[in-house]
């Protein structure tokens, strides 16, 4: 077993990305991210990696397709704004399907909104982090420990389905210290990537990387194949935690630093002899509905808990089809919700405490 | 330990605020007026000014940048860090992390010098991952004195590993910050422990101080 260590979210998701053998960093400072970009400046040098910090994100998202093409595991990170400045290389990158690995260290939106933490990327991740038909893998972790374990997850599932994958965090779990323990380096599963431009040594026929399809019939063959592939991802990848919802009536979703919070309120509201539970969805893309739909069959009601005004409530309402009243409390803007006032909303759906 | 001035530097995340917010409230107990400034104009989060209602509950006076409280990430100080020099009583000043967040003492050194004394306190973890050995600690204790242009007069040990320390995780730190202190050249003043390990740590360690766990997750309270 590793050895404890204490680690701020950002050094832990930079840490377990070396860990998880890429090499190749490429971004631009921003808060509440720099740590991330920062601990690769220090590290990548001493380990025979690249740590680049481009002009702009939109030059280290580029990069990043250009190592991706290449064959190379590769990422970036950055927080909201900066994420918005990378979504055409995104875009690009699932047209091209191509794996790699971005970072999302939530603040406040829109514009330049705040530095303090924020879920309020949550539509841009799951529903359109670029243009045209497309997804990426969407994980959410919750701890500092868990940003180091999905780091090597997101880089494996990302290449065995040749897609970006983000990691959507917020300030909150960035910026704040746990102890962690880190799998030792040899997790870096070598993909054999035989899609790569890496040089065919006349061996065989080039290969080219390219989103741009000049024939209508051939893009959209193209966009169906990929969508096939989405649907075996939303078969197969999808993750969520359940807390005490083995007989819950009440039944929190929430992801992410809000789920921590929304789970202090679960161990209270249980205190108090009210039957909650948590889901806390992992993968946000694909989106846990299965599991959210068991959960309506002993349900009365459903609470979001986000840093958001509210942009996963839609996708709960559909997957229990509208069969259960789904609310919402949360803060936006970089106003963290507190244990005490997610309880008392609790409390409120329970129709008092017990 | 504690003199007139007192800098606490070190890396990021070792938990110098936390440790800076113990020596400040004990401090006070002395009856001397106590000023806590914080000096870290690095992160806007987590930060002594963030913990300006627990210091004025326990009558200290707090100095933060200008920006403090907002979410303005902007590397300025207020005018009012001038009058600390001629405060009465003892005046703590909480830095940033690492050499970057130290470089904002630099623009004060000349003053600190002229003070008939004062103390600039090196806080460790062995726990923290750029830090774990000695020899890190070491050269970022040299990162820290270049960029700030004072040398650190003693080391202190604040190793941790969150609401999961037990007393074993202080215990084992103690070689690792003799370690450093060999490395630096330093004095080890104190271990730090929180106050609820202090019974089962006590004549275990030397120059123990047990600590208020201040700086803490909102759901772990």
């Amino acid at each position: 077993m590793a050895e404890k260590i204490l680690m701020k979210g950002n050094e832990a998701l930079a840490e377990a990305a070396i860990q998880a053998g890429c090499l190749r960093f490429f971004g631009y400072p921003i808060t509440p991210q720099t740590e991330l970009a920062a601990y690769m400046a220090k590290r990548m040098p001493k380990i025979g990696g690249t740590y680049l910090q481009a002009e702009s994100e939109i030059s280290a998202i580029n990069m990043v397709q250009g190592a991706a093409a290449a064959g190379v595991r590769a990422m970036t990170s950055s927080s909201s704004p900066g994420i918005s400045l990378k979504t055409e290389g995104i875009s690009y990158m699932c047209g091209a399907d191509l794996p790699a690995l971005i970072i999302n260290v939530q603040r406040g939106g829109p514009g330049l909104g705040g530095i303090q933490p924020s879920q309020s990327d949550y539509w841009q991740a799951t529903k359109a982090p670029g243009h045209g038909d497309l997804h990426i893998l969407v994980f959410a972790p919750s701890s500092v420990q868990e940003m180091a374990d999905l780091v090597g997850h997101a880089f494996d599932t990302a290449d065995k389905y040749r897609m970006p994958a983000m990691i959507l965090a917020d300030g909150m779990l960035g910026q704040m210290m746990e102890p962690v323990e880190l799998k030792s380096g040899d997790n870096a599963a070598k993909q054999d990537k035989p899609w790569a431009a890496c040089g065919h040594e006349n061996k065989r026929e080039h290969n080219i990387v390219n989103s741009l399809y000049l024939q209508a019939n051939e893009l959209e063959a193209k966009i169906k194949e990929r969508f096939e592939r989405y649907k075996i991802i939303e078969d197969n990848e999808t993750m969520c935690d359940e807390y005490m919802m083995e007989d819950a009536e009440y039944v929190v979703v929430a992801y992410g630093a809000s789920s921590r919070i929304a789970r202090a309120a679960v161990r209270e509201a249980r205190r108090n002899g009210i039957k909650a539970g948590l889901i806390r969805p992992i993968t946000l893309w694909p989106f846990p509905k299965k599991d959210i739909a068991a959960a309506a069959k002993n349900a009365k009601a459903f609470l979001c808990v986000e840093m958001s005004m509210g942009q996963m409530v839609d996708d709960v309402r559909l997957a229990i089809e509208c069969s259960r009243p789904v609310s919402f409390f949360g803060h936006t803007g970089g106003i963290i919700p507190d244990p005490a006032e997610v309880l008392a909303e609790i409390e409120k759906l329970s129709g008092g405490a017990k | 330990m504690l003199k007139k001035l007192t800098i606490v530097c070190g890396h990021y995340g070792c938990g110098k605020t936390n440790f800076a917010l113990n020596l400040a409230a004990d401090a006070k107990k002395t009856g001397q007026p106590v000023t806590l400034v914080d000096l870290d104009i690095v992160n806007p989060y987590f930060r002594s000014g963030d913990y300006r209602e627990f210091l004025e509950r326990n009558g200290i006076t707090v100095i933060t940048p200008w920006s403090a409280g907002t979410t303005l990430d902007s590397p300025s100080l207020t005018a009012q860090m001038f009058s600390v020099f001629d405060r009465e009583g003892y005046v703590i000043f909480d830095v940033g992390g690492d050499d970057v967040g130290a470089s904002v003492l630099g623009r004060f050194s000349k003053l600190f010098e002229s003070q008939p004394e004062y103390s600039m306190l090196f806080v460790i973890n062995k726990y923290r991952h750029l830090i774990a050995a000695p020899e890190d600690a070491a050269q970022l204790l040299a990162e820290v004195e270049a960029a700030s242009k004072l040398r650190a007069t003693g080391l202190i040990n604040n190793s941790h590993l969150c609401t999961q320390t037990v007393a074993e995780d202080i215990l084992a730190s103690v070689d690792y910050a003799l370690g450093v202190a060999e490395k630096t050249g330093l004095a080890l003043l104190a271990t730090t422990a929180p106050k609820s390990l202090a019974d089962e740590l006590n004549g275990k360690i030397e120059n123990l101080y047990p600590v208020d766990v201040i700086v803490k997750l909102l759901w772990n309270t």
